[in-house]
């Protein structure tokens, strides 16, 4: 009976998101939050998998949600719509319901093969070395698409509302929500599997002891060249699905920044920690979120106290705290996190560990 | 220590090496010529030695005679300036150290080198690298191949901690365990790939006298229960002399003797080389 508990909720949940949003019972603010949730537990994971359970510092991950996003995005835009660099559609738009998982997969298999600049430099890199080479990986890659005009440049690419409306098209339902929820099944669901066999923890034993993984008869280059390729695969993925929720797509949103909230998602919910960062995703993404109101809020209510007391000037008049304020309130939290709980939210602990009581309602496969 | 040996235990343990490896034929191990330089620095220099098999042999020297630099050339970590090193009959010198392993040799480290933050038991299943069988797909989809594979290392892996009395602290984290129960813990993962050959570097450094007393008992146990040809470097004079039946002594990288416990002892060079000079 345990073994169905997680399905039934996960089927629940994704039931009850779609249904609300068809029937608009959420609205299309609710439901983008809902998405980049998603997408952040897909970027979150995946960069885990290096960072957590390698014990590497990988912090180009955005590079690879780049190459993921780019690469589903000019496919469906050639097959699937006109096009002012691609000319006429190839194939049927109504068929782009159809091809869009395949697509989001070759998107991410895109960024597998790409994650290989990564992965070969590692076999004889570690650390701090390793950190730079990710960091040269993100500029290159961000830089390649800025020169390639065709595609775009530092203009970036569009056309993919399209392909959105045309699945609409077809059936009417919130598609790109439910691609969204699938595929942050699927990264979990991945990512748990490969971890908990022997074959994956041979990656936790490279992040422990390598010279004693290479002696115990771990092939630790196809490990690292494995976890490399899931990692970024799984952050192509993500690119694609940012890609079509947006509808819009430049270089500039693939950069250091991108990356860095990959890393927080990770060191906020704890290195090796699967539900870690699923839980350090959502509150990530729901702080992002709610900044955005209670920034103004802060705003008002200060200015609302000078006002009131004629002595205060906790606030210049005229000064709005604007949204910029953002990347000094994550950051601090950052800090703060560092300071007191190192380990993150779970440390390297899964739920179950930390709450061995849940074992009894599920068991998760 | 206690040590249950039951005859089932070791017949089911050699029924799991995996058909992958070469079948012996002739000397185990042949090493040649081996030499090995730092720069300028000759670590190892025209060492010679033949396994034919279930041997337990020692490898003695003062600090920095080269003898971890022969583990080293042999597990693969080094690729060595000159000379042969043939594991039963194929050479395996620019080897990976874990083709080494899967050929079946294993070792364990002077300082002990377990994976600290997992538990006994992953420490011991995650050695069986070699013979998974399955990929990365079967592991996603857990496929009867995965799940027949699982099975039959957790098996394994059990009855190797059972056979060495380790059972209890299968969920245990290495890192909690006292020194000597970490040092039984690496032998028993370096015996958990089933090897041919053990190389054991320094198994009583740091071990009190009772407990060294214990390791001498279990390295004779290992070495027949497991039928398995012993290699080690000790310090610890008892322990070497206890149990090895033949002895080579390492200074500055060249062999100055060998020989049977007694012919070492009583060795002129050897006790030159731990000694010093008479005449000073």
């Amino acid at each position: 009976m345990q073994r169905f508990t997680v399905p039934i909720l996960l089927a629940i949940l994704f039931l009850v998101l779609v249904g609300m949003s068809y029937y608009d019972l959420l609205d299309l603010y609710i439901q983008s939050v809902i998405m980049f949730v998603g997408i952040n537990i897909i970027l979150g994971s995946s960069l885990n998998i290096v960072n957590g359970y390698m014990g590497e510092f990988a912090c180009g991950h955005a590079a690879f949600m780049a190459i993921g996003a780019y690469i589903s995005s000019i496919i469906n835009v050639m097959l699937f719509t006109q096009d002012r660099i691609f000319g006429a559609p190839l194939l049927p738009p109504e068929m782009s319901l159809y091809f869009f998982p395949f697509v989001l997969l070759i998107g991410g298999f895109g960024a597998a093969i790409a994650g290989l600049l990564v992965a070969i430099p590692s076999f004889k890199t570690r650390g701090d070395y390793l950190a730079i080479i990710t960091i040269a990986a993100n500029f290159i890659v961000t830089s390649t698409i800025i020169n390639m005009d065709t595609i775009g440049g530092s203009r970036g690419f569009m056309g993919m509302k399209q392909i959105t409306f045309a699945m609409e098209d077809v059936i009417f339902l919130p598609w790109m929500l439910i691609w969204v929820i699938l595929s942050t099944y699927l990264t979990v669901w991945v990512i748990y599997r490969f971890v908990s066999s022997t074959y994956g923890k041979g990656i936790i034993a490279i992040h422990q002891d390598e010279v004693a993984a290479e002696i115990m008869s771990v092939n630790t280059n196809k490990m690292k060249l494995v976890a490399f390729m899931v990692s970024s695969g799984l952050a192509g993925l993500a690119g694609g699905l940012f890609a079509h929720i947006l509808g819009y797509i430049n270089p500039g949103s693939f950069g250091i920044l991108k990356s860095t909230e990959a890393l927080v998602i990770v060191y906020l919910g704890g290195m090796g920690s699967l539900s870690g960062s699923v839980l350090a995703a959502i509150l990530f993404t729901l702080l992002l979120e709610g900044l955005r109101f209670v920034l103004p809020w802060m705003s008002s209510g200060l200015h609302w106290f000078d006002g009131i007391f004629y002595w205060a000037d906790l606030i210049p008049d005229g000064y709005q705290v604007s949204q910029v304020w953002k990347w000094v309130i994550i950051p601090l939290i950052l800090v703060l996190l560092m300071q007191f709980r190192p380990e993150g939210i779970m440390g390297n602990k899964e739920l179950a560990d930390l709450f061995p009581r849940l074992r009894r309602w599920y068991s998760f496969k | 220590m206690k040590t249950t040996l039951s005859p089932e235990t070791t017949g089911n343990s050699a029924a799991v090496i995996s058909d992958s490896r070469p079948a012996a034929t002739g000397p185990l191990l042949e090493i040649n010529h081996l030499t090995q330089k730092f720069g300028g620095l000759c670590a190892v220099s025209d060492f010679n030695t033949a396994f034919q098999g279930g041997e337990l042999r020692g490898l003695i020297g003062p600090n920095g005679a080269g003898k971890t630099t022969v583990f080293n050339l042999v597990s693969g970590f080094y690729k060595q300036t000159e000379g042969d090193l043939i594991l039963k009959g194929k050479n395996i010198a620019g080897m990976k150290p874990h083709q080494v392993t899967g050929m079946g040799i294993a070792r364990t480290f002077q300082n002990i080198r377990l994976w600290n933050d997992m538990t006994v038991l992953d420490n011991i299943r995650i050695s069986h690298h070699y013979q998974l069988g399955y990929s990365l797909w079967d592991s996603l989809f857990r496929t009867r191949k995965y799940m027949k594979s699982e099975d039959r290392i957790r098996k394994h892996a059990m009855e190797i901690l059972e056979s060495l009395d380790l059972a209890r602290f299968a969920e245990e984290v290495p890192k909690n365990l006292p020194y000597g129960i970490q040092r039984k813990v690496e032998i028993a993962r370096a015996l958990s790939i089933d090897p041919d050959l053990l190389l054991l570097d320094e198994p009583a450094a740091g071990l009190n006298s009772r407990d060294v007393q214990d390791l001498i008992k279990l390295i004779r146990w290992i070495h027949q229960a497991f039928d398995v040809t012993i290699w080690m470097i000790e310090h610890q004079m008892t322990v070497v002399m206890s149990l090895c039946s033949w002895i080579q002594v390492l200074d500055f990288g060249v062999t100055i003797a060998e020989g049977t416990p007694e012919e070492i002892q009583n060795n002129p060079a050897v006790i030159k080389a731990y000694l010093g000079d008479e005449n000073i």
